[in-house]
């Protein structure tokens, strides 16, 4: 299925909505990617850095006292929290910050929301010897102390964001904004399948791994595609990245799964296909939580990875065509879902993550014992555990 | 032609731009009668955004006061028709495309044509997506003004050959605010859009001073000022209107 077609639409999602100021570094980026993403040397050089330094390939481990303990399908878990730096993250980001030196820039900007593309950002500049600077709303750096620490420890200068509510977007808008005042020696490294025309593809090319792998992977240990394949969707780049070598096999559900914080029939929630409807924002036409007026609406998660109001183009695509459904998933059941793998099976999931292991968890049972699901474990659970004490009441002291 | 022309046949063009809403509706219509009586040859209106990226602190600081004194894009509206009992300048809209969007393209652009805004300016919606409000604002007759930046380099021609009212010349990299010093050679911009079009140039970003407006109407036609006036405003509040009119007077008499 050819997905993109001029200016980088997905159907009628996509789109370049940015000031013309960026127009040529984007256009730039565009071909300089279409020449690397063929070259076999830049293609080499990134599948060494991922294989020697990241840790790919991710295994895609059978959770049999999961599956067990919930007694339905068999579920596999693709586990992208075994990475370097803990999260997916950091398969996109080697492959933007390889392309960005090959362009000549010395610089990486970046927004971060947990702090997971933060930490893998300021980790590719640290081996490349790049300058680092990371945007990160304020309330995110106090949600994510660890984080910003590791960031600072990695030798990137954090820049709190207090603009707006202080989160995610507000992150985004600040690093277009840097990105504005200074071009030619920097290269915005974007942390999610959203944004403006290349961003997107790029991102979902880089981050098309984790099917890649999961399909030879599960044909290697079924002898078949699954029947079910889940991920976390906050801008979707994790989703995709599970989705993608699927999209074609008609027979493998797609099941992206949203923040719904406290409820999607409340204003705290990010469930951006649940509750959002079209519109135009950071770059690109999708589908965003918004007032009737266009404002866009101060979305909220326990998960400051998937607080953030849209959802990149493609996925807003494959729910139009209904090749992916997206279902919301509340924190409480979130919360539930980081406690229960972590007891059944020794693995702490981010909070995000957790997101998709709870509708696993109220899908599988529902499943016949010879359907297979597959879930993405996007990154480890560490840096929430403070958080997720807080929810519970308990005072860790960090 | 629209009226937008008329604005630069006063001799340089001075544009101010504010915030609607900011502190209040009231304050902002008496802030443009002022500065009209002071000289402006058009005005800017922003339409106040939650997240406006192309925005320094000073603008998005006064996006902020103007949502949170509950001004809607139709309150907005009703501001427009009060100011067109007695304003005749030219006025343009400046906004991000999904307010328009949002709103619906084309209730918004024919609202703007019934209520006499003849252009608007979305920072957000470069030549490569102005298709998506082009064709409503050739039906109605409103301009959409197209913005050319110092990056733009081989992007100019094709832009000002296309460019309808006036065109915007950025005239520094980064966002709105005023700046010490602009730096860029805003003069070889200006003489890429003379050879492809005779469209009026009015440059904008970072300009806060007389001395700097003149600079900028010397090699265009027009300066445009929003961190300035909307700093004023920030500082005066609902007592701006006065200031903002001196303010006014001094830059026009500057160009």
């Amino acid at each position: 299925m050819k997905m993109t077609n001029k200016n980088g639409r997905f159907g009628i999602h996509g789109g370049q909505y940015i000031p013309e100021t960026l127009m040529n570094a984007v256009i730039e980026l565009e071909e300089a990617y279409n020449h690397y993403k063929n070259d076999p040397d830049f293609n080499r050089e990134l599948q060494e850095l991922l294989d020697e330094y990241a840790g790919r390939p991710s295994g895609l481990y059978y959770a049999d006292k999961l599956t067990r303990t919930l007694g339905g399908a068999k579920i596999y878990l693709k586990r992208e929290d075994l990475n370097h730096t803990g999260s997916h993250k950091i398969n996109n980001v080697l492959g933007q910050a390889l392309l960005a030196k090959k362009m000549g820039k010395t610089r990486l900007i970046a927004e971060t929301g947990a702090g997971q593309h933060g930490v893998a950002t300021a980790t590719a500049a640290a081996l490349m010897d790049m300058e680092c600077v990371v945007f990160m709303g304020e309330e995110d750096t106090k949600r994510q102390a660890l984080n910003v620490y590791r960031m600072e420890l990695l030798g990137a200068k954090v820049i709190p964001v207090t603009s707006g509510t202080a989160t995610l977007k507000d992150a985004v808008s600040e690093a277009m904004r840097e990105w504005t005042s200074r071009i030619d020696d920097t290269h915005y490294c974007l942390g999610s399948v959203m944004g403006p025309h290349p961003f997107p593809t790029i991102v979902r090319d880089f981050q098309a791994v984790i099917s890649r792998e999961s399909r030879a992977q599960i044909l290697e240990k079924e002898g078949r595609l699954p029947d079910a394949v889940i991920a976390c969707v906050g801008g979707g780049s994790n989703a995709i990245g599970s989705f993608y070598n699927y999209i074609n096999d008609e027979g493998v559900k797609l099941i992206g799964c949203e923040a719904a914080g406290r409820g999607i029939d409340t204003f705290e929630t990010a469930a951006t296909v649940n509750t959002g409807r079209l519109g135009i924002f950071h770059g690109m036409k999708s589908y965003f939580c918004q007032d009737e007026y266009g404002q866009i609406a101060p979305v909220y998660s326990i998960s400051a990875g998937l607080d953030y109001p849209g959802v990149g183009p493609e996925h807003a695509y494959l729910y139009d065509i209904g090749r992916a459904e997206y279902v919301p998933v509340t924190d409480d059941e979130a919360v539930n879902a980081f406690e229960f793998l972590s007891r059944t099976e020794g693995i702490i999931p981010a909070i995000e993550s957790a997101h998709a292991v709870a509708y696993a968890m109220k899908l599988a049972p529902t499943m016949d014992k010879d359907k297979i699901i597959v879930v993405t474990i996007s990154g480890r659970g560490d840096k929430d555990c403070a958080a997720i004490a807080r929810y519970r009441g308990v005072n860790i002291n960090e | 032609m629209s009226n937008i022309a008329n604005a630069f046949k006063n001799g340089k063009a001075f544009i101010p731009f504010v915030t609607c809403g900011d502190p209040d509706l009231e304050t902002t219509a008496k802030i443009v009668r002022e500065a009209v009586a002071n000289g402006a040859d058009l005005v800017e209106l922003g339409i106040p955004f939650s997240d406006p990226t192309a925005e320094g602190p000073v603008i998005q600081g006064a996006n902020i006061r103007a949502l949170k004194a509950e001004t809607t894009t139709d309150k907005v509206f009703d501001l427009v028709r009060d100011l067109r009992k007695d304003v005749t300048i030219p006025l343009v809209f400046m906004t991000y495309a999904n307010v328009v969007f949002s709103y619906g393209g084309e209730k918004f652009i024919s609202t703007c044509a019934e209520i006499g805004i003849d252009g608007i300016i979305l920072p957000d919606l470069p030549y490569e997506e102005k298709e998506e409000f082009q064709p409503i604002c050739d039906k109605y007759g409103v301009d959409l003004i197209s913005m050319i930046a110092p990056t733009s380099a081989n992007r100019i021609a094709m832009i000002a050959k296309e460019a309808k009212g006036f065109l915007y010349v950025v005239s520094s990299l980064g966002v709105t605010g005023a700046r010490s010093e602009i730096k860029t050679d805003i003069k070889s911009l200006v003489d890429i859009v003379r050879a492809n079009s005779d469209i009026p140039c009015a440059i904008g970003f970072g300009i806060s001073t007389p001395e700097q407006a003149k600079a900028m109407a010397d090699i265009s036609d027009g300066a445009i000022v929003g961190s300035a006036v909307v700093r004023i405003i920030e500082q005066y509040g609902k007592d701006a209107p006065k200031y903002v009119g001196e303010f006014v007077g001094k830059m026009k008499s500057a160009l």
